[in-house]
């Protein structure tokens, strides 16, 4: 065998692809987690938690807990109680109880905190607790929470007598009825996005210090969103802002479950208060599953309507939300539910309207989590569901109908019914693409051959329009800060650089990608550019990574700010060169003197020119730094046009993803391995949302998702070899032209498999996720509800 | 971090030591082979024993596949992955490759045994389903001797078996037959996920007339994890479709399957049926010698 010596690619000076700096350490076991955190003197917190999913606390009884040798401060509602934090509040003005005082709302919801000397005895300590309850009956089904004799979930809210949470529409509902008068072909149908969890490999965990000579108190927690969270305990707890310091260090993925403030959180932080020492509190996979936030849970009944031609002309959607016992959801304050009003897709309508009802259920809180975009998620799978069942409708290819009707480029930028601003896009050009890909027309010809034989193969379309970049200030905030971002960068005198961000990565390669944003403007290696995030004393505020935001807001935040390095070295180089500043002309690295290229300064010349003694022009300061606060203009839109292909076994109803061709437009690749590294995961969530992953609950409240046996993600054997293509329309809007990416394929992938098996078997809708049972049930004619216990 | 109860920890020497551990630490003590079942339910605390007796020192005496006078031998401490990789176990018994190849991932049958297996006794336990579909014994020691139990009366039920509190598996004998063939077919949610429905078949033939055969089901329910019905019909029977029909129709109905998170009971049943049938065929085209 010969082996071929590959030459070390060169690192890109900017955009390329670049191995990721992080990996460094994460493939040799050095990254460092919170649980990696080890403090002197640190004890360890455990929670328990409600075994019903409703029930009312007639009695605690921590007596036995206390008289554990090991155990150092047992903490109940009632502690917090007299503290004024047994409740906090929620991202979506509601509150949330930290530990429970009056009852418990769900299963898994925290009742108590130990603090022990180590793990173990925290843990042991938890079954000396005595809880007496009251058991309710609880409400599991959100169809069932509006019924006028449903159990009240939230009496604790004074004068509430039912479950509901809000009402919410976008559109124009008398346009929208007009168009479906005015309909040749209306199809309706109901569907669920049934409740998801995010499930990170690590979970999370929060370390707690509170130095009591000091007053600082120190967190170390994985969280997506430091900033945000510092601010949040000096409103909530009314510690002094600049005496809380929150560190978010390696972060083993999020996908949005780090965003919220979870009560160990809060207990950790009392814990320390009351103990005078550092507190760990790590969840574990259980507590996770069960009491995080999980995503979706969207009962849907859409309503789409057509001309005889196939041109779609109205779409109209009712959604039951189901929020968990507590409104918890984490999004722009004027959009109780996200970005769902997008849900018209990449289609040229007349009108469209959407109502959203908010429902709370005696289930965990959250509710946005999970790579979903702020609901673009659920909207996304809407929109390609109808589309396809209109299809079904009218005998019509899927791929034509989508073509019919998807929005041409010179539609851009384009208003949607529901006032959105697409910014840029070209959507039949990555559609054509990724049918060439797919080799779609001999697809079909396999796919009928083999139907003669009783084969059943199926292919699905699927063609998104995600809105990420959240957001102009004018418009988003969360609880009152708004979504603009800082970053900072500074060149040391030997030419290396640092940039500070305010955004935390969570596997998504941030010490890479900012670095080589810098790179791009400044001509310096990536290699020299450090990138620091992850902890609010050392960085600039803003409201971190989620939404696909990091790179469309701090990104922009992270290329002005060099932008302005650049700037300010032009000065001093034409100081150095005693040229005037508009006679220098700028290449990769060096601004040199137009028309004499060979006179020029590199940046790191420049670098240590303006920390040395040269003269400055008149109001030039020394060094080389800038700072820029990011507030966008507009939000920013990838798309994309995904074609599943999935052969399904009509005797088992087992699903193969043969398949998977995934054409992203996401402007610009900054570092084309890294965003095609965040679309094969979010693949990979797709068909495990598609086929496998749910959080069903059975009657009595229990939850039947709670460990790894139960709640299934998908493996490399259920991942095909994903066949990814790129078409580039880069934003009008940002600076770098770049759209991000980390959710795109969480929210375009599940409708293409979802699409491919109901081809296949040729039925018109079935719910999420496609196992097996609901494969052949569906084949049957009786396919079940996948969010309550199977029957 | 899930964490067990507190427990405490001796290691045997011998298989002799291992028993008189158990004598010693009475009914709360429990062996510890691959840990990959006794571990997550103490993490769970759904077990909590109060002593783990390790016998992975075992391994030396009860880490084998071989075979002994007429029977395929299967030490207790074999790992998942050593049976798997066992040409004699292939050689006879295909059934017990096609199982092993779908029983959790690498890592846990790295480590997973083949006793710690079926004296875990899970109704969904593959390896139980296919030696009650090769009529297979367990040899089980106690301080009082050596006894050895057909597979009828290894299974006593969910999670209970013939195992004594102070006894240990030693092996599993299973009888070689010539002029058979085996398979074995799964249907799991996702690869390395436990069993909604598996059916092993063994069919034994001497030209077009099955001799002897063997149905053992895996999660449905069926007392010993075996359809004797379906083995009735098949006995003396010509090996064609009819006959697997036959066969799939009384597997599918000589079991109780329960509705859970893996699918619905009626499911379930089909799956049986289904399964028997597919693993009929294979099993047949092996003992013909036309299958691969
Ligand atoms: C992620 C995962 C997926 C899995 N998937 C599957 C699957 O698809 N199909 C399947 O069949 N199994 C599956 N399993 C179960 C796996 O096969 C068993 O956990 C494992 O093989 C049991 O063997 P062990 O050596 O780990 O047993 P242990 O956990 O060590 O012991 C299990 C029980 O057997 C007892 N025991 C062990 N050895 C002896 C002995 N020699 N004599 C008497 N008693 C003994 C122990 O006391 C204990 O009660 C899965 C397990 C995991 C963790």
């Amino acid at each position: 065998m010969t082996t071929i010596e590959e030459p070390p690619a060169p690192t890109p000076m900017g955009f390329g692809r670049m191995k990721r700096k992080e990996d460094v350490r994460f493939i040799r076991g050095k990254g460092h987690y919170v649980d990696d955190v080890v403090l002197p003197g640190m004890l360890h917190g455990a929670v328990l938690r409600s075994t019903y999913a409703h029930a009312r606390i007639v009695r605690i009884d921590t007596s036995a807990a206390e008289a554990h040798p090991k155990v150092r401060a047992v903490i109940t509602g009632a502690t917090l109680e007299t503290l004024g934090l047994a409740w906090m509040p929620s991202l979506s003005h509601d509150v949330v109880a930290v530990l429970a005082t009056d009852k418990v709302r769900f299963q898994g919801q925290e009742v108590a905190f130990v603090v022990a000397d180590d793990h173990y005895s925290a843990r042991d300590a938890l079954e000396l607790i005595e809880v007496e309850y009251e058991p309710l009956p609880p409400v599991m089904d959100a169809r069932r929470a509006l019924e006028p004799d449903a159990p009240v979930i939230r009496d604790d809210v004074q004068g509430k007598t039912d479950n509901h949470i809000f009402d919410w529409d976008a559109g124009d509902e008398a346009a929208t009825d007009a168009a479906f008068a005015a309909a040749d072909v209306v199809v309706s149908q109901d569907m669920l996005y049934p409740r998801v969890h995010p499930a990170p490999m690590e979970t999370c965990g929060a370390v707690a210090d509170m130095d009591p000579v000091s007053g600082k108190l120190t967190i170390w927690c994985g969280t997506q969103a430091p900033h945000a969270h510092r601010t949040l305990y000096a409103l909530v707890a009314g510690l002094p802002e600049h005496k809380i310091r929150v560190i978010s260090p390696d972060i083993g993925g999020g996908f949005g479950n780090k965003v919220g403030i979870y009560p160990g959180y809060v207990c950790a932080i009392v814990g320390s208060i009351v103990t005078k020492r550092p507190v760990k509190w790590m969840e574990d996979r259980s507590e996770n599953l069960m009491s995080t936030s999980f995503a979706r849970d969207y009962h849907m009944h859409g309503e789409i309507a057509a001309t005889n031609d196939g041109k779609i002309t109205a779409l109209r959607v009712k959604v039951l939300a189901d929020h968990g016992a507590f409104n918890n959801t984490a999004q722009p304050t004027k959009f109780p539910a996200g970005f769902f009003h997008i849900f018209t897709g990449s289609y040229d309508l007349q009108a469209a309207h959407c109502e959203v009802t908010g429902v709370y259920t005696n289930k965990a809180p959250g509710g946005v989590a999970y790579a979903c975009s702020f609901r673009v998620t659920e909207a996304a799978y809407l929109v390609e569901r109808m589309v396809d069942c209109l299809a079904d409708e009218m005998g019509m290819d899927p791929a034509e109908l989508r073509l019919k009707n998807l929005l041409k480029p010179e539609q851009f930028p384009y208003t949607c019914p529901t006032g959105w601003e697409y910014d840029s896009g070209d959507y039949p050009r990555a559609l054509r693409l990724a049918l060439e890909m797919a080799g779609y027309d001999d697809l079909r010809k396999e796919q009928a051959d083999k139907r003669t034989r009783g084969e059943l193969m199926g292919i699905g379309i699927s063609f998104f329009t995600e809105t990420v970049g959240a957001g102009p200030r004018k418009h988003m905030d969360i609880l009152g800060l708004g979504m603009a971002d800082g970053a900072e960068v500074r060149v040391h005198p030997t030419g290396k650089a640092v940039v500070r961000l305010s955004c935390q990565s969570q596997g998504q390669g941030h010490e890479t990608t900012f670095a080589q944003i810098v790179a791009q403007e400044l001509g310096i290696s990536p290699d020299d550019i450090d990138v620091v995030h992850g902890d609010t004393d050392n960085t600039p505020f803003g409201l971190g990574t989620y939404g696909s935001r990091s790179t469309p807001v701090s990104g922009a935040a992270v290329a002005v700010a060099s932008r302005r390095v650049r700037d300010k070295a032009k000065i001093v180089a034409s100081a150095m060169l005693e040229v005037a500043v508009d006679d220098l002309e700028w290449e990769k690295g060096r601004w040199f003197v137009k028309g004499d290229p060979a006179a020029g300064k590199t940046i790191q010349e420049i670098a240590l020119a303006s920390h040395g003694s040269l003269e400055l022009p008149e109001g030039v300061e020394g060094h080389l730094d800038a700072s820029c606060v990011y507030d966008p203009p507009n939000l920013t839109y990838p798309f994309g046009a995904y074609i599943c292909v999935v052969d399904v076994d009509p005797g088992t109803g087992q699903v193969k993803v043969r398949r998977f061709i995934a054409v992203d437009d996401c402007g610009p690749r900054i570092n084309p391995m890294i965003v095609e590294g965040q679309i094969h995961g979010g693949l990979a969530d797709g068909v495990g949302m598609a086929l496998m992953e749910v959080i069903a609950f059975d009657e009595d409240g229990n939850c039947l998702g709670g460990s790894f046996m139960d709640y299934l993600l998908p493996t490399a054997l259920e991942c095909p070899s994903w066949e990814v293509g790129q078409t580039v329309t880069p934003s009008p809007h940002h600076p770098l032209g770049v759209k991000g990416v980390g959710e795109s394929a969480t929210v375009g992938s599940p409708a293409a498999v979802v699409n491919a098996v109901l081809d296949a078997i040729g039925v018109r809708h079935a719910d999420m996720p496609l196992t097996p049972a609901q494969v052949w049930r569906t084949m049957q004619g009786s396919p079940f509800r996948t969010d309550l216990a199977i029957e | 971090m899930q964490t067990p109860a507190p427990v405490e920890y001796e290691r045997a020497a011998s298989v002799d030591d291992a028993i008189a551990l158990l004598e010693r630490h009475g009914p709360e003590a429990r062996l510890i082979a691959g840990g990959h079942s006794l571990l997550p339910m103490m993490k769970l605390r759904l077990a909590r024993p109060d002593v783990l007796i390790d016998i992975n020192d075992l391994a030396e005496e009860l880490a084998y596949v071989r075979i002994d006078g007429d029977d395929l031998c299967i030490g207790a401490m074999t790992r998942h992955r050593e049976l798997l990789e066992s040409p004699v176990a292939g050689e006879h018994y295909r059934i017990l490759h096609d199982a092993e190849r779908v029983i959790a991932d690498p890592v846990v049958r790295n480590r997973g045994t083949v006793g710690g297996s079926i004296c875990q006794a899970d109704p969904s336990e593959d390896l139980s389903a296919v030696f009650a579909t090769l009529g297979a014994r367990a040899v089980i020691r106690s301080s009082s001797g050596t006894r050895v139990v057909a597979m009828d009366d290894f299974h006593l039920g969910a999670y209970t078996t013939a195992v004594g509190p102070a006894e240990i598996l030693l092996e599993v004998r299973v009888p070689i037959r010539t002029g058979c063939g085996s398979a074995y077919e799964k249907v799991e949610r996702r690869a390395g996920d436990w069993a909604v429905v598996a059916v092993g078949a063994l069919v034994c033939l001497d030209g077009d007339r099955i001799t002897d055969a063997g149905v053992g089901l895996a999660a449905v329910g069926a007392e010993h994890f075996r359809s004797p019905a379906a083995e009735e019909i098949l006995r003396g029977a010509e090996p064609s479709e009819a006959t697997f029909d036959a066969a799939a129709v009384a597997a599918s109905a000589d079991c109780d399957p329960q509705s859970d998170q893996r699918g619905p009971a009626d499911y379930k049943r089909h799956l049986a049926g289904e399964l028997t049938r597919r693993a009929l065929r294979r099993a047949t085209a092996r003992a013909r010698g036309q299958e691969g």
